[in-house]
């Protein structure tokens, strides 16, 4: 019996928008265990990006609980809020967001800062990431010195360098093009069967299709839930 | 976070923006300049004014002849008419608070020895006038009270007067010297003093029994004195007693009723100093607080930078909290980054204010004096500078929401 991971009990966000409100989220519920690959999608004004910013701990529901590693977080300060950020979540952008004029080691190595772990420690675990993204001859390199591909990977290294319990990947191959979006999937699902939980959020059906489990979403509810058989990205490297 | 990881973020941030850097923090540097260097001239100032006071002697007070205050259209300098008496002079020395009293007659006379001469400034005085002085004797003695009482014709020289006369290596004493052709035998040699406030150089000089020099040279002692008394008071303490009892009793000799003017006039040497350290201090702090507030004109430029920098910034900062950084920690980051500037400003500032102080030093000669707690007090002010102007735009950087910071364009 797989443990849940994540656990949304009716979850609503709503945000002031003038004078209006607007429920982007209108009590969620919505269950993720440790080992799954979930893709979540839905179009723009679905609820989606809201969805992605309470699972990353970025953002608090107005109203109900979300429980993720069996601690409840919808009641945690900003302080408290950071740490499970570091500690449990790998974030992967749609922009890469890494520091320019700085090694690909060195941002790897930038959680593992906020971790408290000393100097030569992040050194040798930034390395071990980017080994295992396939990167692990360009430790020196600077962001401007990388494919776009490249740099996606450097970016899931760093997600994956404090060991989460779950990666959080935000239209990870939004700004690629379609081959080098098959290799960055490929690096997703080599990482989800070494055991690491994976959740997507995307627009693109491609995407959604290499997900074991496809969550829709439209107006702020889950729409759909469904499983289905991941396609193959190919095989490792 | 360990707090320390503060610095090292806030030094690589600093180092991607070298020029801007050097800009921001150059009104630090100007500031912490000028102020140290301001200070080292003020401190120069007041050493020089006291080594200038202490040269004169401690407690002491001149009487001259004459009023001190120009009361009508006309006004009779000092000693423009004699009014103290040799009886002034012996009365004096009764008074309680006085410890040492001595005339000084003075005349600017040309001294010939075998093959040079020089003229100088001769002062018909007793032998209490160098412990008065606070000056001893280099080399053999000072005329006695007996040669005063007989009027004998012996001289002490001043250091330069020997180095003129005999040259600077040569013992003097023994030899004989003439002054308006007559001979007199050299005593004594006077330690070097050096100059006065003014430049003027103490060791120009020659002293002789006020007897001789009346007698011999001025012609003939009479009841007048012919020139000025110096006065020691018993301690520091004692100076304004000293002048109080000394006024009253002068007044009281004089016939002087209450609605005159004093005919003579009292000089406190230690109220004149304390008149000119006052006047350096306040123009001392009047420059050193036009310093500060470029100082504080820097620290504003920190500010405005670190504002631009934080907005520059603001996806970094979102990034920076998505990977586990807590408010605190951007907080401390940017401040280190504030901080950091600013000291190195105050760095940069202190090596080119010493700089500016020597400069000044060799090139106007001027004695300027760089204090150590001044230079602890500028790193510790520029680091202040750097909290203080810091902590708004780290405030600023640390309340930020993540998801609008990632946003960002």
């Amino acid at each position: 019996m797989p443990r849940p991971l994540v656990a949304l009990t009716d979850v609503t966000k709503i945000y002031a928008s003038g004078d209006a409100e607007v429920r982007a989220l209108d009590g969620v519920s919505l269950r993720i265990d440790e080992g799954e690959c979930v893709a979540i999608m839905g179009a723009s004004g679905s609820g989606k990006s809201t969805m992605m910013n309470l699972l990353g701990c970025l953002d608090r529901p107005t109203d109900g609980r979300y429980e993720l590693a069996g601690r409840i977080v919808s009641e945690m300060s900003q302080r408290e809020l950071a740490g499970v950020r570091n500690r449990f979540i790998g974030f992967v952008f749609q922009q890469f967001n890494l520091l320019s004029r700085t090694t690909a080691l060195d941002n790897v190595a930038l959680p593992l800062v906020y971790a408290g772990v000393g100097a030569r420690e992040r050194r040798e675990r930034a390395a071990e990431a980017l080994e295992r993204v396939g990167l692990g001859a360009r430790l020196h390199h600077h962001p401007n010195q990388l494919s776009g591909g490249q740099q996606q990977r450097v970016a899931i290294a760093r997600a994956i360098v404090n060991d989460p319990k779950m990666i959080l990947a935000d239209e990870p191959t939004g700004a690629l093009d379609t081959r080098t979006s098959v290799d960055v999937m490929r690096v997703f699902q080599d990482l989800w069967r070494s055991g690491i939980t994976v959740v997507l959020v995307t627009h693109e059906p491609d995407i959604a299709s290499y997900a074991a489990r496809v969550v829709r979403m439209s107006d702020g509810h889950v729409v759909a839930d469904s499983s289905q058989e991941p396609a193959t990205a190919g095989a490792a490297r | 976070m360990n707090p320390l990881q503060a610095i090292p973020i806030a030094f690589t941030a600093i180092a991607r923006n070298k020029l801007r850097a050097l800009l921001t923090t150059l009104g630090i540097v100007i500031g912490v300049a000028a102020v140290i260097a301001m200070m080292a001239v003020g401190a120069g100032a007041k050493l020089e004014l006291q080594q200038a006071f202490a040269a004169m002697g401690t407690n002491i007070l001149v009487i001259l002849p004459g009023s001190s205050n120009a009361t009508g259209a006309v006004h009779l300098g000092y000693g423009s008419k004699p009014t103290l008496t040799w009886a002034d002079l012996d009365a004096i020395k009764q008074v309680q608070t006085v410890r040492g009293v001595t005339p000084m007659l003075r005349s600017s006379m040309t001294l010939v020895a075998e093959e040079q001469n020089w003229t100088t400034m001769i002062t018909g005085t007793t032998p209490v006038y160098f412990p008065i002085r606070d000056w001893p004797l280099a080399r053999g003695s000072s005329f006695t009270d007996q040669d005063v009482e007989a009027a004998a014709t012996s001289v002490v020289l001043g250091q330069t007067v020997v180095d003129n006369l005999f040259g600077r290596y040569v013992d003097p004493v023994g030899r004989t010297i003439r002054i308006k052709n007559m001979p007199f035998r050299v005593v004594g040699v006077a330690s070097r003093k050096g100059q006065s406030s003014t430049g003027q150089d103490y060791d120009d000089a020659a002293f002789l029994p006020y007897t001789t020099f009346a007698q011999r040279l001025q012609g003939g002692l009479a009841k007048y004195l012919q020139g000025t008394i110096l006065v020691q008071a018993a301690s520091a303490d004692a100076t304004s007693r000293a002048e109080f009892d000394i006024r009253a009793l002068l007044r009281d000799r004089h016939d002087l009723p209450p609605d005159r003017e004093d005919d003579f006039s009292l000089r406190n040497l230690a109220d004149i100093a304390g008149a000119e350290q006052q006047g350096t201090a306040a123009m001392t702090l009047l420059l050193a607080s036009v310093a500060a507030i470029s100082l504080v004109v820097g620290g504003i430029g920190i500010m405005n930078i670190m504002l631009v920098g934080v907005t520059e910034r603001t996806r970094e900062i979102g990034l920076r909290m998505a990977l586990g950084a807590a408010p605190w920690d951007i907080l401390a980051q940017f401040l280190a980054e504030a901080v950091a500037l600013s000291v190195a400003g105050g760095l940069i500032g202190i090596a080119s204010g010493i700089g500016i102080a020597r400069w000044i030093a060799s090139r106007l000669h001027w004695l300027t004096s760089v204090q150590p707690h001044v230079v602890v007090l500028a790193v510790g002010f520029s680091a202040l500078v750097g909290v203080v102007f810091g902590v708004y735009p780290a405030r600023k950087a640390s309340r930020l929401d993540p998801i609008e910071a990632l946003r960002f364009e």
